[in-house]
């Protein structure tokens, strides 16, 4: 038999039924803002913490705009931008402990901001000042993780330690749609499952993994995965930050419980694009955009909070307020944000300095010393 | 002759090789319908259809080892690799499975397949993308290494590295790609260079640079500016790094009797150590000097805005060039 190239048609068939599946998550907030029931997941928030949750909502959506501006001045060298994931982020962190391990990969901005890490650290990582530089233990949050999927398996063995230690405390670990097909991903299913790890995996599926849509990625919605790996999925609207807490939560308290992995699909959508350097319109349709704009995970918390009295136009007011300085604080602290000291490079690379370390770093001081001064040295590179 | 970037050159060579040989396939994240990120392989799957030019799922060793599969079943699979920080995923897949086919078969088996990887930093980015893994590969019998820095060479080197029959770790200088260059895409290969050689882009008498991919433009920087300090610098883009060239290496040292090795990755244990070791071994009584080198520094790859640090530039390079001038 030839075999010629090109000639077999090798493009997936359509794949099963895939599209918008509202009324196939979990959704407690419609995108119009109305609230309603599902009997798995009773949810009771007072109006303040509805309000802290608009409040995180808008504050980190202006946060991430800023970081786009800043990017576009050159003040970043680039940006992995949150936008339209904010629910997912906002909801799912709001409902860990704090004694919970989070495990992000680079764009969890808003899941950042809920362990109290302040907005300039990841702007550092983005300007190229540091590489994160975080103590993650005292954030129970992770380094940022670049490499796509790697995490989750420190995640597991993150969790199977707290087994060992009989700790009351869960982990949770995000990734996306892509990384659903990287090989750590898979196996780190299967460590959680055959351990019974006290771990929550939170997939935010934004529907693009750079340019490659989700069809690529899999056939079958991902919640369905866990099954297959022996512990439950669920989908959740990733966009209704009230389904993305009542879900997680749960999940969370199952694994502290004992009872080992979830899987969370929380189905979002990249609302900008990958990162800064990348051109969605070379891709996707404007109309799925557009589409997706009137699920936007704010406005629907406004019109509910709006609707249902929860909150007075001066909390709205206060909280744009808020933003604003917030936006200009980042701004000023991103600004003037120096750059370290060139002797950095050699730090922190073990214990202590190795002879190689210590020889390498002598030359290059001696080297920088060897010019005239500063300006000299600036002047000649 | 038509000018072309690196890049647009390197896209050239693709399509030059996929309508030459209805086999050759390419394969990676983004190189279908994006063109790749950045852009090497655009308007090829519109061009030769998705079967040929595939957008795979996001898995590095999936790459790699459905690539060994096709090649297996008698395909030329070009794999991209997005970023060189993102091989070490689909280390098993090239290290344990391509490099040793052909030995564990006893030669029953080609794999003819190239994985392309741009490499190096200076584009200010964030952690894993700007790193030099090549001595890993180097390192690894059974793989040969090459880079590419100009675009003449990208163009020829790269359709080279796909009539391959052995498989090709083909770096790519990801800050030289928007580098312009003079490209003769009609002449054909057989009057390139192959693709095993080096080349001399700089003839000098003093001392012997030698280096490839990014830092190959900054060598040539270096050597014009030390031609003010009445210094003649011969300067050598390897181009294959294993095998290396060694003929055409010693017989410029042998000419200038020093020799200076450039690469970006750290210098302890890197493809200098091998140079200076061979070239000490079939040089010694031509060498004025102890053979020199400028690279990275025994430490990940640091923040961006520290790389310009990282990085050899041209004054370190004159630096390691007036040292060698010391003995």
């Amino acid at each position: 038999m030839t075999v010629e190239s090109g000639a077999a048609t090798t493009a997936a068939q359509p794949a099963p039924e895939m599209p918008d599946q509202a009324g196939e998550f979990i959704q407690l907030l419609t995108p119009e803002g109305e609230r309603i029931d599902h009997p798995d997941y009773p949810l009771e928030l007072s109006a303040a913490d509805i309000r802290a949750m608009y409040r995180d909502l808008v504050l980190v959506r202006r946060i991430d705009t800023e970081a786009i501006a800043l990017q576009r001045q050159g003040e970043l060298g680039i940006w992995a931008s949150l936008l339209g994931q904010e629910a997912a982020q906002i909801g799912s962190a709001r409902a860990l402990e704090p004694a919970d391990m989070v495990f992000p990969t680079y764009r969890e901005h808003g899941v950042a901001w809920c362990r109290g890490i302040d907005p300039v650290r990841l702007l550092e990582l983005y300007r190229g000042v540091s590489h994160g530089g975080w103590d993650p233990e005292e954030h129970k949050f992770h380094l940022y993780t670049i490499v796509i999927g790697s995490q989750t398996l420190h995640a597991t063995g993150y969790a199977m330690g707290i087994q060992r230690d009989g700790a009351d405390e869960a982990v949770i670990a995000y990734f996306g749609d892509g990384a659903t097909s990287q090989g750590d991903v898979n196996e780190a299913f299967v460590f959680a499952s055959v351990f019974n790890a006290p771990i929550v995996f939170f997939c935010q599926n934004n529907q693009w993994a750079i340019s490659a849509p989700l069809e690529r990625q899999s056939r079958v919605p991902l919640y369905q995965r866990a099954r297959g790996f022996g512990f439950p999925g669920v989908r959740v609207d990733g966009n209704d930050v009230l389904a993305c807490y009542a879900v997680t939560r749960k999940a969370m308290q199952a694994a502290r419980e004992g009872q080992g992995p979830t899987l969370i699909e929380a189905y979002t959508y990249r609302m900008g694009a990958h990162t800064t350097t990348d051109d969605p319109t070379r891709y996707r349709l404007a109309s799925e955009l557009e589409m997706w704009k009137l699920r936007d995970p704010i406005e629907r918390v406004r019109a509910y909070l709006v609707r249902t009295g929860l909150a007075e136009p001066e909390f709205f007011a206060d909280v744009d307020t808020e933003a604003k300085q917030i936006g200009a604080r980042v701004r000023e602290a991103c600004r003037t944000m120096p750059d370290p000291p060139p002797l950095a490079i050699f730090e922190n690379v073990y214990t202590e300095p190795t002879s190689i370390l210590r020889a390498e770093r002598e030359q290059y001081a001696a080297y920088l010393d060897s010019f005239p001064s500063e300006e000299n040295e600036a002047s000649s590179r | 002759m038509t000018t072309l970037t690196l890049s647009k050159a390197l896209n050239a060579g693709l399509r030059k090789a996929l309508e030459n040989d209805p086999k050759v396939l390419i394969m990676g994240e983004d190189v279908g319908k994006l063109g790749g990120v950045f852009r090497v392989t655009d308007g090829l799957q519109k061009d030769f259809g998705e079967a040929r030019v595939m957008d795979t799922p996001l898995a590095e060793s999936g790459i790699v080892g459905t690539a060994i599969g096709l090649a297996l079943r008698g395909y030329r699979p070009v794999c991209e690799i997005q970023f060189d920080g993102f091989v070490y995923p689909a280390a098993d897949q090239i290290i344990s499975q391509l490099a040793k086919m052909r030995y564990r078969s006893r030669g029953h088996v080609s794999l003819p397949i190239v994985i392309r990887i741009p490499c190096g930093g200076g584009i200010g980015a964030v952690e894993h993308h700007s790193e030099s893994p090549e001595v890993i590969f180097a390192h690894t019998a059974g793989l040969r290494v090459v880079a590419c820095a100009d675009a003449a060479d990208a163009f020829a080197m790269i359709q080279q590295s796909i009539s391959s029959d052995d498989p090709v770790i083909f770096f790519e200088p990801k800050r030289r790609y928007w580098d312009k260059g003079e490209v003769d895409t009609v002449a054909g290969l057989t009057s390139a260079l192959p693709f095993d050689r080096a080349k001399t882009v700089l003839d000098g008498t003093d001392v012997t640079l030698l280096t490839y991919g990014p830092t190959v433009r900054t060598g040539l920087e270096s050597a014009l500016a030390a031609r003010q300090d009445g210094r003649s610098i011969e300067v050598l883009d390897l181009r294959s790094l294993s095998p290396l060239d060694e003929d055409t290496i010693c017989a410029s040292v042998r000419k200038t009797g020093r020799c200076v090795v450039v690469h970006e990755a750290p210098v302890y244990a890197g493809l200098g150590a091998e140079i200076a070791a061979r070239v000490t071994e079939r040089c010694f009584y031509h060498l004025e000097a102890p053979v020199l080198r400028v690279g990275g520094f025994a430490t990940p790859y640091p923040p961006s805005r520290l790389e310009d640090h990282y990085l050899p530039d041209l004054d370190r390079i004159l630096d390691a060039v007036d040292r060698t001038f010391g003995y």
